[in-house]
Protein backbone atom coordinates (compact mmCIF):
# COMPACT_ATOMS: atom_id res chain seq x y z
CA UNK A 1 0.00 0.00 0.00
CA UNK A 2 1.14 3.53 -0.72
CA UNK A 3 0.28 6.77 1.04
CA UNK A 4 1.56 8.96 -1.80
CA UNK A 5 2.56 6.71 -4.68
CA UNK A 6 3.53 9.59 -6.95
CA UNK A 7 6.23 10.76 -4.56
CA UNK A 8 7.27 7.39 -3.21
CA UNK A 9 7.85 5.91 -6.67
CA UNK A 10 9.53 8.89 -8.38
CA UNK A 11 12.27 8.20 -10.89
CA UNK A 12 15.80 8.65 -9.57
CA UNK A 13 16.40 11.65 -11.84
CA UNK A 14 13.24 13.32 -10.57
CA UNK A 15 14.27 12.69 -6.97
CA UNK A 16 17.65 14.26 -7.66
CA UNK A 17 16.12 17.32 -9.27
CA UNK A 18 13.72 17.78 -6.40
CA UNK A 19 16.49 17.28 -3.84
CA UNK A 20 18.75 19.83 -5.50
CA UNK A 21 16.07 22.50 -5.48
CA UNK A 22 15.19 21.75 -1.87
CA UNK A 23 18.84 21.66 -0.85
CA UNK A 24 19.58 25.00 -2.49
CA UNK A 25 16.56 26.56 -0.81
CA UNK A 26 17.51 25.10 2.54
CA UNK A 27 21.11 26.29 2.42
CA UNK A 28 20.01 29.79 1.43
CA UNK A 29 17.27 29.82 4.07
CA UNK A 30 19.62 28.61 6.80
CA UNK A 31 22.35 31.05 5.77
CA UNK A 32 19.92 33.96 5.87
CA UNK A 33 17.96 33.05 8.96
CA UNK A 34 20.28 31.20 11.33
CA UNK A 35 23.34 33.06 12.66
CA UNK A 36 25.11 29.76 13.32
CA UNK A 37 25.14 28.87 9.62
CA UNK A 38 25.82 32.42 8.51
CA UNK A 39 28.92 32.61 10.65
CA UNK A 40 30.14 29.10 9.93
CA UNK A 41 29.67 29.27 6.16
CA UNK A 42 31.30 32.69 6.04
CA UNK A 43 34.29 31.29 7.91
CA UNK A 44 34.51 28.39 5.46
CA UNK A 45 33.96 30.80 2.59
CA UNK A 46 31.18 28.74 1.18
CA UNK A 47 27.94 30.42 0.19
CA UNK A 48 24.47 29.34 -0.93
CA UNK A 49 25.28 30.04 -4.59
CA UNK A 50 28.13 27.50 -4.44
CA UNK A 51 25.56 24.70 -4.33
CA UNK A 52 25.09 23.99 -8.02
CA UNK A 53 24.74 20.23 -7.83
CA UNK A 54 23.93 17.67 -5.14
CA UNK A 55 27.64 16.77 -5.03
CA UNK A 56 28.40 20.33 -4.00
CA UNK A 57 26.99 19.52 -0.59
CA UNK A 58 30.50 18.25 0.22
CA UNK A 59 31.68 21.85 0.24
CA UNK A 60 29.57 22.53 3.32
CA UNK A 61 30.98 21.88 6.78
CA UNK A 62 29.32 19.28 8.99
CA UNK A 63 27.04 19.97 11.90
CA UNK A 64 27.69 17.90 15.00
CA UNK A 65 25.73 17.23 18.15
CA UNK A 66 28.15 19.53 19.95
CA UNK A 67 27.37 22.35 17.54
CA UNK A 68 23.70 21.94 18.32
CA UNK A 69 24.36 21.83 22.01
CA UNK A 70 26.39 25.02 21.93
CA UNK A 71 23.44 27.01 20.68
CA UNK A 72 21.14 25.54 23.34
CA UNK A 73 18.26 26.08 23.64
CA UNK A 74 16.85 27.86 20.59
CA UNK A 75 19.91 28.98 18.66
CA UNK A 76 19.23 26.70 15.70
CA UNK A 77 15.72 27.97 15.11
CA UNK A 78 15.20 29.74 11.80
CA UNK A 79 12.00 31.36 12.99
CA UNK A 80 10.93 33.08 16.17
CA UNK A 81 9.25 31.04 18.87
CA UNK A 82 5.94 32.63 17.76
CA UNK A 83 6.00 30.24 14.85
CA UNK A 84 7.34 27.25 16.74
CA UNK A 85 4.40 25.20 17.96
CA UNK A 86 6.22 22.29 19.55
CA UNK A 87 9.55 21.41 21.08
CA UNK A 88 11.21 18.07 21.57
CA UNK A 89 14.50 17.23 23.14
CA UNK A 90 17.10 14.50 23.26
CA UNK A 91 17.57 12.91 26.65
CA UNK A 92 20.41 15.32 27.43
CA UNK A 93 22.41 12.54 28.93
CA UNK A 94 25.74 13.92 27.76
CA UNK A 95 25.41 17.46 28.97
CA UNK A 96 22.91 19.93 27.63
CA UNK A 97 20.15 18.31 25.62
CA UNK A 98 19.63 19.01 21.95
CA UNK A 99 16.41 20.87 21.28
CA UNK A 100 14.34 20.31 18.20
CA UNK A 101 11.74 22.90 17.22
CA UNK A 102 8.75 22.46 14.88
CA UNK A 103 6.50 24.89 13.08
CA UNK A 104 2.96 23.93 12.14
CA UNK A 105 4.23 22.95 8.73
CA UNK A 106 7.03 20.82 10.19
CA UNK A 107 4.55 18.87 12.28
CA UNK A 108 2.47 18.35 9.14
CA UNK A 109 5.51 17.12 7.25
CA UNK A 110 6.57 14.86 10.06
CA UNK A 111 3.05 13.39 10.17
CA UNK A 112 3.24 12.91 6.42
CA UNK A 113 6.49 10.97 6.60
CA UNK A 114 5.13 8.66 9.27
CA UNK A 115 1.81 8.31 7.49
CA UNK A 116 3.77 6.91 4.56
CA UNK A 117 5.64 4.54 6.83
CA UNK A 118 2.56 3.20 8.56
CA UNK A 119 0.83 2.78 5.21
CA UNK A 120 3.83 0.79 3.98
CA UNK A 121 2.96 -1.75 6.67
CA UNK A 122 -0.67 -1.90 5.66
CA UNK A 123 -1.93 0.29 8.50
CA UNK A 124 -4.95 2.43 7.58
CA UNK A 125 -7.86 4.31 9.10
CA UNK A 126 -9.37 0.98 10.13
CA UNK A 127 -6.52 0.28 12.48
CA UNK A 128 -6.02 0.70 16.19
CA UNK A 129 -2.45 1.75 16.91
CA UNK A 130 -1.21 1.05 20.42
CA UNK A 131 1.78 3.32 20.89
CA UNK A 132 4.00 2.21 23.76
CA UNK A 133 6.70 4.76 22.92
CA UNK A 134 7.11 7.32 25.68
CA UNK A 135 5.07 10.48 25.22
CA UNK A 136 6.71 13.75 26.13
CA UNK A 137 9.96 15.33 25.02
CA UNK A 138 10.99 12.06 23.41
CA UNK A 139 10.12 12.19 19.71
CA UNK A 140 9.18 8.52 19.51
CA UNK A 141 5.83 8.97 21.20
CA UNK A 142 4.26 11.97 19.51
CA UNK A 143 5.88 11.37 16.11
CA UNK A 144 4.14 8.04 15.69
CA UNK A 145 1.01 9.56 17.20
CA UNK A 146 0.83 12.27 14.52
CA UNK A 147 1.50 9.82 11.71
CA UNK A 148 -1.19 7.44 12.91
CA UNK A 149 -3.71 10.27 13.24
CA UNK A 150 -2.79 11.53 9.80
CA UNK A 151 -3.95 8.28 8.25
CA UNK A 152 -7.03 8.32 10.44
CA UNK A 153 -6.11 5.35 12.59
CA UNK A 154 -7.28 5.17 16.19
CA UNK A 155 -4.37 5.89 18.49
CA UNK A 156 -4.07 4.38 21.94
CA UNK A 157 -1.51 6.77 23.49
CA UNK A 158 -0.64 4.50 26.36
CA UNK A 159 3.09 5.36 26.45
CA UNK A 160 5.69 3.08 28.07
CA UNK A 161 5.18 0.94 31.15
CA UNK A 162 2.13 -0.48 32.91
CA UNK A 163 2.85 -3.69 31.08
CA UNK A 164 -0.07 -5.71 32.47
CA UNK A 165 -2.48 -2.95 31.57
CA UNK A 166 -0.94 -2.72 28.10
CA UNK A 167 -1.70 -6.37 27.51
CA UNK A 168 -5.18 -6.11 28.94
CA UNK A 169 -6.05 -3.12 26.72
CA UNK A 170 -4.43 -4.71 23.71
CA UNK A 171 -6.74 -7.66 24.21
CA UNK A 172 -9.86 -5.58 24.98
CA UNK A 173 -9.37 -3.02 22.19
CA UNK A 174 -8.10 -5.60 19.73
CA UNK A 175 -5.25 -3.27 18.82
CA UNK A 176 -4.03 -4.08 15.34
CA UNK A 177 -0.71 -2.24 15.31
CA UNK A 178 1.76 -2.19 18.18
CA UNK A 179 4.64 0.29 18.41
CA UNK A 180 7.46 -0.82 20.71
CA UNK A 181 11.17 -0.86 21.30
CA UNK A 182 12.36 -4.42 20.54
CA UNK A 183 13.32 -5.14 24.12
CA UNK A 184 10.04 -3.81 25.48
CA UNK A 185 8.09 -5.84 22.95
CA UNK A 186 9.84 -9.01 24.06
CA UNK A 187 9.25 -8.10 27.67
CA UNK A 188 5.54 -7.64 26.96
CA UNK A 189 5.59 -11.09 25.42
CA UNK A 190 7.01 -12.58 28.61
CA UNK A 191 4.50 -10.84 30.83
CA UNK A 192 1.61 -11.88 28.59
CA UNK A 193 2.77 -15.46 28.82
CA UNK A 194 2.95 -15.25 32.60
CA UNK A 195 -0.58 -13.92 32.66
CA UNK A 196 -1.72 -16.88 30.61
CA UNK A 197 -2.41 -14.98 27.38
CA UNK A 198 -1.47 -16.19 23.95
CA UNK A 199 -0.52 -13.07 22.04
CA UNK A 200 -1.18 -14.82 18.76
CA UNK A 201 -4.88 -14.90 19.66
CA UNK A 202 -4.96 -11.11 19.87
CA UNK A 203 -6.12 -9.01 16.95
CA UNK A 204 -2.64 -7.73 16.11
CA UNK A 205 -1.55 -7.43 12.47
CA UNK A 206 1.75 -5.61 12.61
CA UNK A 207 4.50 -4.31 14.87
CA UNK A 208 6.59 -1.19 14.35
CA UNK A 209 9.78 -0.99 16.37
CA UNK A 210 12.67 1.40 16.79
CA UNK A 211 14.88 3.56 19.04
CA UNK A 212 17.16 0.71 19.97
CA UNK A 213 19.86 -1.46 18.44
CA UNK A 214 18.45 -4.71 17.13
CA UNK A 215 19.33 -7.83 15.20
CA UNK A 216 17.49 -10.01 12.72
CA UNK A 217 17.36 -12.64 15.41
CA UNK A 218 15.53 -10.22 17.73
CA UNK A 219 13.11 -9.33 14.97
CA UNK A 220 12.37 -13.02 14.48
CA UNK A 221 11.72 -13.46 18.17
CA UNK A 222 9.38 -10.46 18.17
CA UNK A 223 7.53 -11.85 15.17
CA UNK A 224 7.29 -15.29 16.73
CA UNK A 225 6.08 -13.89 20.03
CA UNK A 226 3.27 -11.89 18.49
CA UNK A 227 2.73 -13.95 15.35
CA UNK A 228 2.87 -10.86 13.08
CA UNK A 229 5.53 -9.12 10.95
CA UNK A 230 7.68 -6.45 12.62
CA UNK A 231 9.15 -3.43 10.83
CA UNK A 232 11.86 -1.03 11.83
CA UNK A 233 11.66 2.77 12.03
CA UNK A 234 14.76 4.94 12.20
CA UNK A 235 15.08 8.53 13.20
CA UNK A 236 16.73 10.97 15.53
CA UNK A 237 15.57 13.97 17.49
CA UNK A 238 17.98 16.33 15.74
CA UNK A 239 16.46 15.56 12.34
CA UNK A 240 12.86 15.71 13.65
CA UNK A 241 12.40 12.24 15.09
CA UNK A 242 11.33 8.82 13.87
CA UNK A 243 10.56 8.49 10.19
CA UNK A 244 13.88 9.33 8.55
CA UNK A 245 13.83 5.73 7.40
CA UNK A 246 11.03 3.18 7.55
CA UNK A 247 11.07 -0.44 6.45
CA UNK A 248 8.60 -1.66 3.87
CA UNK A 249 7.01 -5.09 3.74
CA UNK A 250 10.10 -6.49 1.98
CA UNK A 251 12.14 -6.04 5.17
CA UNK A 252 15.16 -5.31 3.08
CA UNK A 253 16.32 -1.94 4.33
CA UNK A 254 14.62 1.25 5.47
CA UNK A 255 13.32 3.65 2.81
CA UNK A 256 14.66 7.11 3.51
CA UNK A 257 12.12 9.87 2.93
CA UNK A 258 14.41 11.43 0.32
CA UNK A 259 12.14 14.37 -0.35
CA UNK A 260 12.68 15.47 3.28
CA UNK A 261 16.17 14.17 3.99
CA UNK A 262 19.30 14.12 1.91
CA UNK A 263 21.47 11.20 3.07
CA UNK A 264 25.23 10.84 2.61
CA UNK A 265 27.65 8.14 3.67
CA UNK A 266 31.09 9.35 4.70
CA UNK A 267 34.32 7.92 5.97
CA UNK A 268 34.10 9.06 9.58
CA UNK A 269 37.80 9.89 9.84
CA UNK A 270 38.37 11.71 6.56
CA UNK A 271 34.85 13.10 6.23
CA UNK A 272 34.89 12.22 2.52
CA UNK A 273 32.06 10.58 0.62
CA UNK A 274 32.26 6.82 0.22
CA UNK A 275 31.27 4.92 -2.93
CA UNK A 276 27.66 3.85 -3.16
CA UNK A 277 26.87 0.75 -1.15
CA UNK A 278 29.88 1.12 1.16
CA UNK A 279 29.44 1.13 4.92
CA UNK A 280 30.20 4.38 6.64
CA UNK A 281 28.79 7.12 8.82
CA UNK A 282 25.36 8.39 7.89
CA UNK A 283 25.14 12.15 7.44
CA UNK A 284 21.68 13.70 7.10
CA UNK A 285 20.34 17.02 5.89
CA UNK A 286 16.82 18.33 6.43
CA UNK A 287 15.92 19.60 2.98
CA UNK A 288 12.48 20.68 3.96
CA UNK A 289 12.15 22.03 7.43
CA UNK A 290 11.03 25.49 8.51
CA UNK A 291 11.66 25.59 12.21
CA UNK A 292 15.13 24.12 12.40
CA UNK A 293 16.82 22.87 9.26
CA UNK A 294 19.90 20.85 10.20
CA UNK A 295 22.49 20.60 7.45
CA UNK A 296 24.98 17.75 7.15
CA UNK A 297 24.36 16.32 10.58
CA UNK A 298 26.78 13.62 11.61
CA UNK A 299 24.61 10.87 13.05
CA UNK A 300 27.57 8.69 14.09
CA UNK A 301 25.42 5.75 13.03
CA UNK A 302 27.04 3.29 10.64
CA UNK A 303 25.06 2.00 7.69
CA UNK A 304 25.13 1.64 3.89
CA UNK A 305 22.69 2.95 1.27
CA UNK A 306 21.15 0.99 -1.56
CA UNK A 307 19.78 3.06 -4.47
CA UNK A 308 18.37 0.14 -6.44
CA UNK A 309 14.58 0.28 -6.73
CA UNK A 310 12.93 -1.95 -4.16
CA UNK A 311 10.65 -4.89 -4.98
CA UNK A 312 7.87 -3.03 -3.20
CA UNK A 313 7.93 -0.47 -6.00
CA UNK A 314 9.37 2.39 -3.98
CA UNK A 315 12.35 4.21 -5.40
CA UNK A 316 13.57 6.00 -2.28
CA UNK A 317 16.95 4.62 -1.30
CA UNK A 318 17.19 2.09 1.46
CA UNK A 319 19.50 2.23 4.45
CA UNK A 320 20.66 -0.95 6.10
CA UNK A 321 19.91 -1.73 9.72
CA UNK A 322 22.34 0.36 11.81
CA UNK A 323 25.27 -1.89 12.53
CA UNK A 324 27.36 0.30 14.77
CA UNK A 325 28.43 3.68 16.01
CA UNK A 326 31.49 5.75 15.33
CA UNK A 327 31.69 6.71 19.00
CA UNK A 328 31.39 4.66 22.15
CA UNK A 329 27.74 5.38 22.58
CA UNK A 330 25.65 2.41 23.57
CA UNK A 331 21.91 2.33 23.49
CA UNK A 332 20.45 0.51 26.41
CA UNK A 333 16.72 0.27 26.97
CA UNK A 334 16.34 2.99 24.36
CA UNK A 335 18.60 5.36 26.30
CA UNK A 336 21.90 6.60 24.91
CA UNK A 337 24.76 5.95 27.29
CA UNK A 338 28.27 7.34 26.88
CA UNK A 339 31.32 6.21 28.83
CA UNK A 340 31.99 9.88 29.60
CA UNK A 341 28.85 9.90 31.75
CA UNK A 342 30.09 6.96 33.77
CA UNK A 343 33.40 8.79 34.20
CA UNK A 344 31.61 11.89 35.41
CA UNK A 345 29.70 9.87 37.97
CA UNK A 346 32.85 8.13 39.22
CA UNK A 347 34.64 11.43 39.66
CA UNK A 348 31.93 12.46 42.09
CA UNK A 349 32.94 9.60 44.37
CA UNK A 350 36.68 9.89 44.16
CA UNK A 351 39.02 12.57 42.95
CA UNK A 352 41.13 10.09 41.12
CA UNK A 353 39.16 8.43 38.40
CA UNK A 354 39.05 4.73 39.09
CA UNK A 355 39.58 2.32 36.25
CA UNK A 356 36.29 0.94 35.06
CA UNK A 357 34.59 -1.10 32.39
CA UNK A 358 31.03 -1.16 31.18
CA UNK A 359 29.52 -4.48 30.24
CA UNK A 360 26.22 -4.52 28.44
CA UNK A 361 24.33 -7.77 28.21
CA UNK A 362 20.88 -9.04 27.56
CA UNK A 363 20.42 -12.03 29.83
CA UNK A 364 16.73 -12.42 29.10
CA UNK A 365 15.08 -9.92 26.84
CA UNK A 366 16.02 -6.76 28.67
CA UNK A 367 19.34 -5.00 28.54
CA UNK A 368 21.51 -4.86 31.61
CA UNK A 369 24.50 -2.69 32.31
CA UNK A 370 27.16 -3.71 34.69
CA UNK A 371 29.89 -1.27 35.62
CA UNK A 372 32.99 -2.86 37.04
CA UNK A 373 34.99 -0.45 39.16
CA UNK A 374 38.46 -1.17 40.43
CA UNK A 375 38.63 -0.69 44.16
CA UNK A 376 41.40 1.85 44.39
CA UNK A 377 42.68 2.69 47.90
CA UNK A 378 40.59 5.88 47.87
CA UNK A 379 37.46 3.82 47.51
CA UNK A 380 38.35 1.07 49.91
CA UNK A 381 37.13 0.87 53.43
CA UNK A 382 37.70 -1.80 56.02
CA UNK A 383 33.99 -1.86 56.68
CA UNK A 384 31.71 -4.08 54.60
CA UNK A 385 28.73 -1.78 55.12
CA UNK A 386 30.81 1.17 54.05
CA UNK A 387 31.92 -0.67 50.91
CA UNK A 388 28.32 -1.54 50.11
CA UNK A 389 27.49 2.14 50.63
CA UNK A 390 30.21 3.22 48.25
CA UNK A 391 28.98 0.73 45.70
CA UNK A 392 25.41 1.96 46.04
CA UNK A 393 26.55 5.56 45.88
CA UNK A 394 28.38 4.87 42.63
CA UNK A 395 25.25 3.21 41.25
CA UNK A 396 23.12 6.20 42.31
CA UNK A 397 25.47 8.72 40.72
CA UNK A 398 25.56 6.74 37.49
CA UNK A 399 21.79 6.49 37.51
CA UNK A 400 21.58 10.26 37.92
CA UNK A 401 23.91 10.79 34.97
CA UNK A 402 22.61 8.12 32.65
CA UNK A 403 19.00 7.84 33.67
CA UNK A 404 18.88 4.10 34.04
CA UNK A 405 19.77 1.68 36.78
CA UNK A 406 23.09 -0.09 36.53
CA UNK A 407 24.69 -2.86 38.48
CA UNK A 408 27.99 -1.82 40.04
CA UNK A 409 30.58 -4.43 40.91
CA UNK A 410 33.72 -3.61 42.85
CA UNK A 411 36.72 -5.52 41.59
CA UNK A 412 40.36 -5.72 42.58
CA UNK A 413 42.86 -3.23 41.20
CA UNK A 414 44.52 -4.07 37.90
CA UNK A 415 41.99 -6.77 37.07
CA UNK A 416 40.36 -4.78 34.27
CA UNK A 417 42.46 -5.21 31.15
CA UNK A 418 44.34 -2.16 29.94
CA UNK A 419 45.27 -1.57 26.41
CA UNK A 420 48.10 0.62 25.28
CA UNK A 421 46.00 2.59 22.81
CA UNK A 422 42.38 3.33 23.53
CA UNK A 423 41.00 1.67 26.63
CA UNK A 424 38.21 -0.76 26.00
CA UNK A 425 35.59 0.91 28.12
CA UNK A 426 32.56 -0.85 26.80
CA UNK A 427 31.99 -4.51 26.19
CA UNK A 428 28.72 -5.16 24.45
CA UNK A 429 27.77 -8.79 24.86
CA UNK A 430 24.40 -8.39 23.21
CA UNK A 431 25.78 -9.42 19.84
CA UNK A 432 24.03 -6.70 17.93
CA UNK A 433 26.47 -6.36 15.09
CA UNK B 1 50.51 0.07 72.48
CA UNK B 2 47.05 -1.41 72.79
CA UNK B 3 46.06 -1.14 69.15
CA UNK B 4 47.13 -4.04 66.99
CA UNK B 5 47.82 -3.31 63.36
CA UNK B 6 45.69 -5.38 61.09
CA UNK B 7 45.81 -5.70 57.30
CA UNK B 8 42.43 -5.31 55.60
CA UNK B 9 42.56 -6.53 52.03
CA UNK B 10 39.90 -6.19 49.36
CA UNK B 11 39.22 -9.43 47.53
CA UNK B 12 36.63 -10.35 44.97
CA UNK B 13 34.71 -13.48 45.80
CA UNK B 14 36.41 -15.81 43.35
CA UNK B 15 38.28 -19.05 43.42
CA UNK B 16 41.98 -18.76 44.20
CA UNK B 17 41.88 -15.18 45.44
CA UNK B 18 42.63 -16.02 49.07
CA UNK B 19 45.31 -18.47 48.11
CA UNK B 20 47.14 -15.84 46.05
CA UNK B 21 47.39 -13.49 48.99
CA UNK B 22 48.52 -16.16 51.40
CA UNK B 23 51.05 -17.41 48.89
CA UNK B 24 52.65 -13.98 48.56
CA UNK B 25 53.00 -13.80 52.34
CA UNK B 26 54.44 -17.31 52.51
CA UNK B 27 57.03 -16.60 49.84
CA UNK B 28 58.18 -13.60 51.82
CA UNK B 29 58.25 -15.39 55.10
CA UNK B 30 55.52 -13.41 56.74
CA UNK B 31 53.72 -15.32 59.42
CA UNK B 32 50.01 -15.01 60.02
CA UNK B 33 48.86 -14.78 63.62
CA UNK B 34 45.15 -14.64 63.05
CA UNK B 35 42.78 -14.30 60.15
CA UNK B 36 39.21 -13.47 59.44
CA UNK B 37 37.32 -13.28 56.17
CA UNK B 38 34.12 -11.33 55.72
CA UNK B 39 32.34 -12.01 52.53
CA UNK B 40 29.41 -10.81 50.47
CA UNK B 41 28.33 -12.52 47.29
CA UNK B 42 30.65 -10.33 45.22
CA UNK B 43 33.57 -9.33 47.35
CA UNK B 44 35.13 -9.87 50.72
CA UNK B 45 37.46 -8.23 53.19
CA UNK B 46 40.33 -10.36 54.39
CA UNK B 47 41.68 -9.25 57.75
CA UNK B 48 45.05 -10.50 58.80
CA UNK B 49 47.19 -10.09 61.87
CA UNK B 50 50.77 -10.79 60.84
CA UNK B 51 54.17 -10.58 62.48
CA UNK B 52 55.26 -7.59 60.40
CA UNK B 53 52.23 -5.66 59.15
CA UNK B 54 54.08 -2.80 57.43
CA UNK B 55 56.18 -5.16 55.37
CA UNK B 56 53.07 -7.17 54.55
CA UNK B 57 51.25 -4.08 53.34
CA UNK B 58 54.12 -3.00 51.15
CA UNK B 59 54.42 -6.44 49.59
CA UNK B 60 50.77 -6.83 48.83
CA UNK B 61 50.49 -3.33 47.43
CA UNK B 62 53.35 -4.14 45.11
CA UNK B 63 51.21 -7.01 43.92
CA UNK B 64 48.31 -4.67 43.14
CA UNK B 65 46.10 -5.39 46.11
CA UNK B 66 44.08 -2.68 47.78
CA UNK B 67 44.97 -2.67 51.45
CA UNK B 68 44.34 -0.61 54.49
CA UNK B 69 46.08 -0.90 57.79
CA UNK B 70 43.42 -0.72 60.41
CA UNK B 71 43.46 -1.42 64.11
CA UNK B 72 41.93 -3.92 66.43
CA UNK B 73 42.21 -4.51 70.13
CA UNK B 74 43.45 -7.86 71.40
CA UNK B 75 42.20 -9.16 74.71
CA UNK B 76 43.13 -12.27 76.49
CA UNK B 77 40.57 -14.50 78.06
CA UNK B 78 40.52 -17.92 79.55
CA UNK B 79 39.92 -20.66 77.05
CA UNK B 80 36.96 -22.02 78.99
CA UNK B 81 33.20 -21.98 78.44
CA UNK B 82 31.75 -18.54 79.10
CA UNK B 83 35.04 -16.70 78.52
CA UNK B 84 33.83 -14.83 75.48
CA UNK B 85 30.32 -14.14 76.65
CA UNK B 86 31.59 -12.49 79.85
CA UNK B 87 33.54 -9.97 77.72
CA UNK B 88 30.61 -9.35 75.42
CA UNK B 89 28.31 -8.74 78.37
CA UNK B 90 30.56 -5.94 79.55
CA UNK B 91 30.58 -4.36 76.10
CA UNK B 92 26.84 -4.70 75.88
CA UNK B 93 26.35 -3.09 79.26
CA UNK B 94 28.52 -0.21 78.09
CA UNK B 95 26.64 0.23 74.85
CA UNK B 96 29.51 -0.70 72.58
CA UNK B 97 28.52 -2.12 69.24
CA UNK B 98 31.22 -4.29 67.71
CA UNK B 99 31.90 -4.13 63.99
CA UNK B 100 33.56 -7.50 63.97
CA UNK B 101 35.33 -9.94 66.18
CA UNK B 102 37.58 -12.91 65.69
CA UNK B 103 39.46 -15.18 68.02
CA UNK B 104 42.29 -17.62 68.12
CA UNK B 105 44.03 -19.77 70.66
CA UNK B 106 47.75 -20.27 70.82
CA UNK B 107 49.85 -23.10 72.01
CA UNK B 108 51.83 -21.35 74.77
CA UNK B 109 49.03 -21.04 77.26
CA UNK B 110 45.48 -22.02 77.89
CA UNK B 111 44.39 -18.52 77.00
CA UNK B 112 42.43 -17.43 73.98
CA UNK B 113 43.04 -14.16 72.20
CA UNK B 114 40.16 -12.14 70.93
CA UNK B 115 40.39 -9.33 68.37
CA UNK B 116 37.74 -6.69 68.67
CA UNK B 117 36.94 -3.75 66.49
CA UNK B 118 34.44 -0.99 66.86
CA UNK B 119 33.92 2.53 65.68
CA UNK B 120 35.55 4.16 68.68
CA UNK B 121 38.56 2.09 69.65
CA UNK B 122 39.64 4.46 72.41
CA UNK B 123 36.32 4.10 74.15
CA UNK B 124 36.64 0.34 73.83
CA UNK B 125 40.07 0.45 75.45
CA UNK B 126 38.76 2.54 78.33
CA UNK B 127 35.82 0.24 78.96
CA UNK B 128 38.01 -2.85 78.83
CA UNK B 129 40.48 -1.34 81.28
CA UNK B 130 37.78 -0.20 83.66
CA UNK B 131 36.51 -3.75 83.75
CA UNK B 132 39.98 -5.21 84.26
CA UNK B 133 40.03 -7.18 81.07
CA UNK B 134 43.56 -7.78 80.01
CA UNK B 135 44.56 -6.11 76.78
CA UNK B 136 47.40 -7.81 74.99
CA UNK B 137 49.93 -5.22 73.73
CA UNK B 138 50.57 -5.22 70.03
CA UNK B 139 54.27 -6.15 70.30
CA UNK B 140 53.32 -9.27 72.11
CA UNK B 141 50.85 -10.22 69.38
CA UNK B 142 53.37 -9.74 66.58
CA UNK B 143 55.94 -11.81 68.47
CA UNK B 144 53.74 -14.63 69.63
Amino acid sequence: MFWDKKIECMEREEIKELQLVKLQNTVKYAFDKIPYYHKKYSEYEVFPEDIQSLEDIEKLPFTTKDDLRQVYPFGMFAVSTDEIIEIHSSSGTTGKPVISGYTKKDIDNWSEILARGLTEWGVSSNDIVQNTNGYGLFTGGLGIHYGAQKIGATVVPISTGQTRRQIELMNDFESTCLIVTPSYGLYMGEVAKEEGFNLKDFGLNVIGFGSEAWTEEMRKRLEETFGVPAYNIYGLTEMMGPGVGVECSKQNGLHIAEDYYYPEIIDSSSGKHLPEGTHGELVLTNIEREGMPVIRFRTKDITALDYNPCDCGRTFCRMERITGRTDDMIKVKGVAVFPSQIEKALLKISEIEPHYQVIVSRPGNLDEIEVKVETAPELFSDDVRELMNIRNKIADHIKNEVGIKVKVTLVEPKTIPRSTAKAVRVIDKRNLH
Amino acid sequence: MEKVKQLSIFLTNQKGKLYNVLNILKENNINIRALSLTDTSEFGILRLIVDCPDKGKELLEKNNYTIKISSAIAVELSDTPGGLSSVLKILNDNNINLDYIYAFTHEYSDKAILFLSTHDLDLLITVLKENSIEIVPSDEIYNL
